[in-house]
């Protein structure tokens, strides 16, 4: 039984300066927020609409979308139904099969793209033989390969065809695995459209500009495309992507390829290859566990399993951020710039205030000089941060959150002092990564109103909060502590107040097999790429000179501490740290300088083996905080992980390919 | 500080084709009607930057949702207008358009500023007549006027029985000839080139473009005969000789003639004078009968001055009772050459700026023509006059 919610394409014969035009609407008789999409009934529907627009003998056949939205392309909600390859391939043909037919008409076609156009609904635009653009379409993409996909209805073999090959690689590869979408001035510039239109009159100025075209007034010039850097030109970005991911990902594996074949194969070929293309990928693991992060991603995140009733969140007016580091900064700004109230940093002495102060006002300098906020915004802005090395201006702030040194008995002074100066009710929120909030709050009046808030860095980018139910956390706290995070426009997870939580957790656990790996003698280089294959967002040694041996060591210790049978404290991490040095370079390159500081034992292991290890620990450390509560579900587990620590769709996270390969 | 008053001129004007109420606009915004028109008329007048424009005033009887918020404000931003460019929103009923022009012509005339847009736009589906209005109790317990007054149709049957030469039968042959004369307008393309085609959409069948009017149809006397009187039992006002309830806008752009000569602007009309009068509301339909005399008094004319009339034809017989008076026949072929409100409609606020855009077709057309009229009736017991001189006559070389 389909639960598609079909698109209808409806067909009207207009006129314009004297031709007769057919104008297909796609629409699904929703507003906005539920865009237009092709599942096999609104193929069937577009079908129709072509046969009865053509029957209308026009001069020109049109296709365009509802407002705001042309089409974001194929129904997913209906791949997980898709149970055979075979089944996987008829629906490339079909989609092929209809949409060929704007190409392939006799009659002239457009697509004026009105709005949002992604995967299958920019591939439908693009089988026309024109296109207008809207100065108002918001996001224009081929997202396919994020969901390991293929521009499969036509996408890999027209788009280089029309553009070029380095930036149709660009858009069908670079852009998905780096969730970047096209403005329209963008698609514009690339050739993508024909014509770029105010939105106002996009409509009428469209149906104006095709009638031009078909009378001869209008000549469309396209650059030719060239031929002799195609092979070059996918030589690098192959490199480029092994760089990265290592082959791991089937999804961009494939895009590769087809790209390939455009440049020489007849449409027909290079059609018949994205079905199979299409067949392979609908049924393997990584399109499943694409769907199942995207899920997360799009449903999960925003409705946290576990959050109290957003009615009994509190009203923040004023946001303290106690400490003016770098990343209380950074914190300083997001709370300003998103919750649009007066936010004021302390510290301990006025140099480091005004320090602090001057970070976010030059941050937000910046933000102007860039053109993201406007005059009036940055002067708002300034306004709504400053300083003070007197605690006493947090009396009426509702939500402090500190962002002081990591240790347990500076945090609980923190508060204490805190305590004194705000309401009963104000959230004190800290922003620790692995020290127990239950701990920090224990000796106060009110411990009710501690929550644990853990951004990730940098800041601005990293879309999770991790937020902390301490042991007397109540439920007006943690619900004010999700709205602030929603406010901030976060993803938030709520989490047990456990050792380290989960993102860190996990990755100090999978950092902890390595050093074991390296600490046991097997070479630097072999530890450091044997998760390749895995197509990881970096190499673990790449992550620990991210993160900053100190830290980790930091951590190490604190893991060590609570859990001593699994996670250990590296003698040579040690070493590393006092080296000043970290392993490898911003550019992952080892220091062999380093290495040579290293004193390692005589077994080592095969990057097969270091990865099983690897792999074992992090499946035995998500059972152990399942069976705990650390969070509610092994979704936000993998919740966590693609939002905190960026690991991929195509992993689903981790725990569905730890299912997959028998660990879980 | 001495000053002289500028000449004014009428330099572009432009419509929507007309919709019936519950029409091909049903899903369509007014504020987006009168905001396509504005667009419009700047993108086929390069020559006029648009920070050269000064004032917006954009008519509407029924202020509120997508007629309210100052549309001549919003609709100055929504078109793309530098936001330099102020606007304001105003309302005479029937007469906002012709309002609208007369306003910042005084404004221009004055030295306030040189260039400005007027236009209206009235969409009677979003806003029936009367929608949302509370007139004060005083107007009916002190016998201020006639309660018909209120309700047009009925002020029409009023002005039936005082001018008893008007029968039904010259109503209908008026309102038969009005879409006669404006189907062979079409026919040669005389008002195509002032319609702007507006994007509509339905849920049913999608989007599709309005390029001609709605309302016009094909009628015959023994047709109209036959229709119902519905404001009076066996009365003479009928739908098929009174305009619709109609979605249009227009748009026009008003000049002083020193600024539109700098810009290379065209100048299509020249203004002569207007005149506003008041008369008894429960006969408003005699308005333009005073409303012209005041206007040539003041102008210095004569009726036998005027070559052309664009006259609006809320209802047949305010159109007669104005011809009876100054001695014009029914079919006289300087009055709506084109046509009136009977075939295209009468979106309310809208209307008065479409008369002038055609009048200024008119004159091109007519060198031998100098001066012509545009004038129409105004609910609540009004009339509106304003006198044009055609800068094509050829009596000037």
């Amino acid at each position: 039984m389909s639960s598609e919610v079909v698109t209808k394409a409806l067909v009207r014969a207009v006129t314009v300066n004297g031709h007769k035009a057919a104008l297909i609407t796609l629409d699904n008789g929703l507003d906005h927020t539920k865009p237009n999409s092709f599942g096999p009934g609104g193929l069937a529907s577009l079908d129709e609409a072509i046969t009865a627009a053509t029957a209308l003998e026009p001069a020109f056949i049109a296709i365009t979308g509802k407002p705001y939205i042309f089409s974001v392309g194929a129904d997913i909600t209906g791949m997980p139904m898709i149970k055979s390859r075979e089944q996987a391939v008829e629906l490339g043909r079909y989609g092929h099969r209809v949409f060929n037919r704007l190409r392939e008409s006799a009659i002239p076609t457009f697509a004026f793209v009105n709005g949002v156009a992604m995967g299958g609904g920019l591939e439908v635009a693009l089988h026309c033989h024109y296109r207008t653009l809207s100065g108002g379409a918001n996001a224009l993409a081929l997202p396919e390969v994020s969901l390991g996909l293929v521009p499969a209805w036509g996408g890999t073999q027209l788009l280089p065809n029309l553009i070029g090959i380095a930036p149709a690689a660009q858009v069908i590869i670079q852009n998905p695995l780096t969730q970047k979408t096209l403005r329209p001035a963008q698609a514009r510039e690339l050739g993508i459209a024909d014509v770029l239109l105010e939105p106002a009159d996009f409509l009428e100025r469209s149906l104006e500009w095709a009638a031009g075209v078909v009378a001869g007034e209008i000549t469309v010039e396209r650059p030719e495309i060239d031929r002799d850097m195609w092979d070059g030109v996918l030589y690098f970005a192959k490199l480029q992507l092994d760089e990265k991911l290592h082959g791991a990902v089937a999804s961009a594996e494939k895009a590769l390829e087809l790209l390939a074949l455009a440049k020489d194969a007849d449409f027909a070929t290079g059609t018949a290859a994205e079905d199979e293309a299409l067949g392979d990928l609908v049924t393997g693991p990584q399109l499943r566990n694409s769907l199942y992060a995207f899920d997360l991603v799009q449903r999960r995140a925003k409705k946290p399993a576990g959050a109290p009733d957003k009615a009994l969140a509190r009203d923040v007016t004023k946001v303290g951020v106690v400490g003016a580091g770098l990343m209380a900064g950074q914190m300083a700004l997001l709370f300003a710039r998103r919750l649009e109230v007066p936010v004021v940093l302390t510290d301990l002495d006025q140099e480091r205030v005004d320090k602090g102060v001057a970070y976010v006002h030059g941050e937000i300098d910046k933000l102007r000089g860039k053109g993201r906020i406007d005059e009036g915004t940055a002067a708002k802005l300034h306004g709504l941060v400053s300083g003070s090395v007197d605690k006493a201006v947090f009396a009426d702030a509702d939500f402090v959150i500190e962002a002081v040194f990591e240790d347990l008995a500076v945090k609980k002074q923190v508060f204490a002092e805190l305590e004194k100066v705000v309401s009963p009710e104000a959230v004190l929120a800290t922003n620790t990564s692995s020290l127990s909030v239950t701990e920090m709050a224990a000796d106060l009046e009110h411990p009710e109103r501690v929550v644990g808030f853990h951004f990730f860095n940098p800041v601005s980018v990293m879309p999770l909060v991790e937020i902390v139910r301490a042991g007397k956390t109540d439920d007006p706290a943690l619900a004010t502590a999700f709205a602030v995070g929603r406010q901030l426009r976060k993803s938030c997870v709520l989490v047990k107040d456990a050792p380290s939580f989960v993102v860190n957790r996990l990755l100090t656990r999978f950092l902890g097999e390595i050093y074991a790996a390296i600490d046991a003698g097997t070479p630097v280089e072999v530890a450091n790429t044997a998760l390749d294959p895995l197509g990881l967002p970096m190499r673990p040694l790449a992550l620990l000179t991210m993160v900053g041996p100190a830290v980790a060591l930091h951590v190490s210790k604190t893991m060590h501490a609570a859990f001593p049978d699994r996670f250990g404290v590296s003698a040579n991490l040690g070493r590393i740290v006092e080296s000043g040095k970290s392993l490898t370079d911003r550019e992952g390159n080892i220091d062999e300088s380093v290495v040579a500081l290293l004193e390692v034992g005589d077994a080592p292991l095969t990057a097969e083996q270091v990865r099983d290890r690897a792999l074992d620990a992090i499946a035995e450390e998500v059972k152990l905080m399942l069976a705990d509560g650390v969070v509610a579900d092994a979704k936000d587990i993998d919740l966590c992980l693609v939002l905190g620590a960026g690991w991929p769709f195509h992993l689903g996270g981790i725990t569905p390919h730890l299912a997959a390969t028998g660990r879980l | 500080m001495p000053r002289s008053v500028r000449d004014v001129v009428f330099v572009d004007g432009i419509r929507t084709p007309f919709g019936k109420a519950g029409g091909m606009y049903a899903h369509t915004r007014a504020d987006d009607l009168v905001i396509r028109c504005i667009r419009e008329l700047l993108r086929r007048n390069p020559s006029l930057p648009p920070e050269r424009v000064e004032e917006v005033a954009i008519a509407a009887t029924t202020q509120i949702g997508d007629q309210g918020l100052t549309i001549g404000r919003t609709a100055a931003l929504l078109a793309g207008l530098p936001k330099t460019v102020p606007g304001f929103a105003i309302d005479r009923m029937c007469a906002g358009a012709m309002t609208a022009v007369t306003t910042v012509a005084g404004g221009i005339a004055m030295g306030a500023y040189d260039v400005a847009v007027a236009g209206g736009v009235e969409h009677m589906g979003r806003h029936p007549m009367g929608e949302g209005v509370d007139p004060n109790p005083r107007i009916l317990a002190e016998k201020l006027v006639d309660p018909s007054a209120l309700v047009m149709g009925k002020t029409a049957e009023n002005l039936h029985d005082r001018l008893p030469a008007v029968t039904r039968e010259r109503a209908d042959a008026f309102g038969l000839a009005s879409q006669v004369r404006t189907a062979k307008a079409y026919a040669n393309g005389k008002l195509q080139d002032d319609l702007v085609p507006v994007a509509i959409r339905d849920p049913e069948n999608g989007w599709g473009l309005a390029t001609v009017d709605e309302a016009p149809r094909d009628t015959s006397l023994a047709k109209l005969a036959t229709l119902k009187t519905p404001f009076r039992p066996h009365g003479r006002v009928t739908a098929g000789n009174s305009a619709g309830l109609n979605d249009g806008a227009t748009a026009s752009i008003i000049a002083a003639e020193e600024t539109a000569r700098e810009l290379g602007l065209p100048v299509a009309m020249r203004l002569v004078s207007y005149g506003f009068v008041g008369v008894e509301p429960e006969v408003m339909g005699v308005g333009p009968i005073p409303a012209t005399e005041k206007a040539l008094r003041i102008a210095g004319l004569s009726i036998e001055d005027i070559g052309l009339f664009e006259l609006n034809e809320a209802f047949a017989v305010q159109v007669l009772a104005f011809l009876d008076h100054f001695g014009i026949a029914d079919d006289d072929p300087r009055v709506n050459p084109w046509g009136g409100a009977i075939a295209v409609g009468h979106p309310l606020a809208s209307s008065g700026v479409r008369l002038m855009t055609q009048l200024a077709r008119q004159f091109a057309e007519h060198p031998e023509v100098r001066y012509g009229i545009t004038a129409m009736c105004i609910g609540i017991g009004m009339g509106g006059s304003v006198i044009w001189e055609n800068p094509a006559w050829e009596g000037a070389k």
